[in-house]
């Protein structure tokens, strides 16, 4: 049993806990994720990890309840603990393994969307304890789902924050805010970390390549194992099929085919897609995938 | 109960193919003692037991036969024990056919007796009456580690704790016992009864099974030796990667690998409505493949709801499952496409599988496998309606073992090089066995190659 150590409502539907697991906390490094199973009878949820804490032996995850299983997870209190939490899974952000004085000569720009801002947290406060100062832009659709961004202050160069309807920081969405850096700021950037929904991640990646800028994307697709087992997570990277629990989850941005992601996940972001699956999984459909919203 | 005609088995009882097509329960339903004794008594007790040859873990079958026609099942149980801790298990989903049954005299003229169903008997009785394997060996108080807890890590472990190792089996999954849960269905192998029970007893031999570590990531075979103090390991992960064809269309909602299929059904308890698991049911699903594994979900499918094809590429003589699966799919109405090969998938314009084109084949000269290659024959394209695709071509061993162990090596199709009968790899102290090193294989290999290894690491230790 794995047990909850803190717990933080950072909106009324965003979920920050710390939990106790010493395997994943002595190995695992930004970019990784675990899968979490709150009981017997629950579903595997993957999550990219937000932040670790070796001494303590506990990771951070961050969570948005869209689902059956997620909102049984939100219902744990500190204290409690849940079935099962494994990992580190999947390949850590490639900036793991970059030479650190190559990497104090780039100018990093990560480009957060929603929840996404979980799993950029790590990396940039991982480049910060390596001397590296990135940019950060935080955005989402209003105020309330902006989270995380005092605690990216403390490791970041600069963050903006952007929201869609203004409430907060900037209005406008993330490509908005990075067109605005570079055109009126005259900021220049050499890599550039996308993480947030497929469809702001299509966008990002459609700016960024019109402006030469490498742009890496962390896909958090269905997956039952997280092992390479099921092969629920295949996706197209250029001319191959991989799986983004063991090649992933981290990818060139450039030659991800996000259309034919947000087909595979259709299924289970649009009501279309949930009507067929209803009628699909007939009395196994119980919403639990982690998926639904 | 009398046996009138000595070269005939005792039929065993099975549930009824239409009713069973609709549940999870399982197929067989076994012998009773009445039955298992007039079985037994088939049993030629010859005294050059060539059964005994063809058992992987050599299992004296004379011996414990013998007991069962005695009426005395505790010791039947206690003889099996002795060469095997999953006696209920191998009973239900060995290849007897290939293996002890094969060789049995009472097969030459007559059908061969049925080690497995006697064997199934023995295991369930010893079960049902709380009879459990006894370890009283003297504690040497050295720590060995067992990757995956399947059949090889199973028994492996068994093994090690009865001469008295401390050993600890590292499974990845939330739950133990590898692909007798993820893979095997319920029909085929009842989980909370007969598997649990079987772990159980290899825990109550003094095995320590720890879930949810993923081993070359959560911790490595080096610090598991150097901080962890084991000092042998021994690696029986199996081949857990699925392969798809390459064709158009993979990529579409509704194709899925069978192992997903599989795991979603089997260790996610997709149907059963307690649980929280999704399973895609399909209307009409063609599994692609001819394996054990493509029977299973075949006949999960079907189970599910949906009218299902097995898509095979060669003929039924091929067909590399047992025959007691395909004969229980035929029962059950699963539809055997044979010499049919998918050529692509049919999608339609929101992503949905809408039905698999293939083309016939034919047979032509043997291949590098013996078995005659099947070619296209020109011009047999057709379409078969389905909205579902399951593609059981087989599976390969996970490489987060040997890309995360310094000097352990593989050969190209990914497999652990492991010597025969040892399995002892190019890294001191650690062995492997089973589908990690053979690829996919059956429960019963895998169990022998977990046995000699466990031979070879008491040696190694000594």
């Amino acid at each position: 049993m794995y047990q909850i150590l803190k717990k933080q409502m950072l909106s009324d539907k965003i979920v920050l806990m710390d939990v106790k697991a010493p395997r994943v906390s002595a190995n695992c490094l930004p970019g990784q994720f675990v899968i979490v199973k709150a009981d017997e009878k629950g579903e595997r949820i993957p999550l990219t990890i937000c932040d670790y804490n070796r001494e303590k032996e506990t990771v951070t995850i961050v969570f948005q309840i869209v689902g059956a299983s997620t909102a049984l997870m939100a219902k744990y209190e500190e204290g409690e603990a849940f079935a099962d939490f494994v990992g580190p899974l999947g390949k850590a952000s490639e900036l793991c393994f970059e030479n650190v004085d190559e990497l104090k000569k780039k100018k990093i720009i990560f480009m957060a969307g929603g929840v996404g801002t979980a799993p950029v947290y790590p990396q940039v406060k991982w480049l910060h304890e390596q001397g590296v100062d990135a940019d950060v832009i935080i955005g989402a659709r209003n105020e309330s789902l902006i989270i995380l961004s005092e605690e990216m202050k403390k490791v970041a160069g600069n963050v903006y924050v952007t929201t869609d309807d203004g409430t907060m920081g900037r209005k406008g969405n993330v490509n908005d805010c990075l067109k605005y850096l570079i055109n009126e700021e005259k900021k220049t950037y050499d890599l550039a970390i996308a993480i947030g929904p497929l469809i702001m991640m299509k966008f990002a990646t459609i700016l960024t390549k019109e402006l030469n800028i490498p742009t890496v994307v962390s896909l958090n697709p269905i997956m039952v194992d997280g092992t390479g087992m099921c092969g629920a997570c295949r996706v197209q990277v250029g001319d191959e099929i991989k799986f983004a629990c063991v090649d992933g989850p981290e990818f060139d941005g450039h030659l991800v085919d996000f259309d034919g992601c947000m087909k595979r996940q259709q299924l289970y972001k649009t009501e279309e897609g949930r009507a067929v699956l209803r009628e699909k999984e007939g009395d196994t459909h119980h919403g639990g995938c982690g998926q639904c919203e | 109960m009398e046996v009138k005609d000595k070269l005939v088995r005792v039929p065993v009882r099975e549930q009824d193919p239409k009713v069973r097509a609709k549940n999870f329960e399982e197929v067989c339903l076994g012998y009773n003692m009445e039955e298992a004794q007039a079985e037994a008594s088939r049993c030629l007790k010859c005294k050059n037991p060539q059964c005994q040859q063809g058992c992987p873990v050599q299992i004296n079958i004379p011996a414990f036969i013998k007991e069962i026609e005695n009426g005395d099942i505790k010791a039947a149980y206690d003889e099996i024990s002795r060469y095997s801790a999953l006696p209920a298990i191998c009973g239900r989903v060995c290849p007897q056919e290939s293996q002890c049954e094969a060789k049995c005299i009472r097969g030459i003229k007559g059908e061969a007796v049925s080690i497995g169903k006697l064997e199934r008997f023995t295991a369930d009785w010893a079960r049902e009456n709380g009879v459990v394997p006894k370890n009283d060996s003297e504690k040497k108080g050295v720590k060995v580690a067992v990757i995956g807890s399947g059949p090889s890590g199973l028994t492996c472990a068994g093994e090690l704790c009865k001469k008295g190792y401390d050993v600890t089996i590292f499974e990845a999954l939330h739950e133990a016992g590898g692909v007798l849960v993820y893979g095997i269905p319920e029909f085929r192998l009842p989980k909370d009864t007969v598997v649990k029970s079987e772990i159980e007893n290899v825990k109550k031999l003094g095995a320590k099974i720890e879930t949810d570590v993923i081993i070359g990531k959560s911790v490595t075979i080096d610090e598991l030796m150097e901080k962890e103090g084991f000092k042998a390991v021994f690696i029986g992960s199996g081949a857990g990667l699925p392969k798809f064809m390459g064709i158009p269309g993979e990529l579409a909602n509704g194709v899925f690998s069978a192992n997903e299929f599989l795991t979603r059904n089997n260790l996610m308890k997709a149907f059963r409505d307690e649980y929280d698991t999704p399973i895609y049911k399909g209307k009409s699903v063609a599994v692609v493949g001819g394996g054990n594994v493509a029977m299973d979900a075949a006949r999960t499918a079907l189970r599910l709801g949906a009218e299902v094809y097995i898509v095979y590429r060669r003929s039924e003589a091929e067909l590399p499952a047992r025959k007691e699966e395909v004969e229980h799919a035929k029962q059950e109405g699963i539809n055997f496409k044979l010499l049919t090969n998918p050529t692509e998938i049919l999608v339609d314009d929101n992503g949905w599988v809408k039905g698999i084109k293939c083309v016939e084949m034919e047979l032509g000269e043997p291949d590098a496998s013996g078995r005659r290659r099947p070619v296209v024959k020109e011009g047999s394209e057709f379409v078969i309606d389905v909205d579902t695709v399951i593609m059981s071509l087989g599976t390969s061993p996970n490489p987060l073992i040997t890309s995360t162990t310094e000097g352990l090596e593989s050969n190209k199709h990914g497999c652990i090089v492991a010597e025969e009968h040892t399995g002892l790899t190019s890294r001191q102290g650690v062995f492997a066995g089973g589908d990690a090193v053979t690829g996919a294989a059956t429960v019963i290999l895998a169990m022998q190659a977990g046995k000699e290894a466990a031979a070879a690491i008491d040696e190694y230790l000594k």
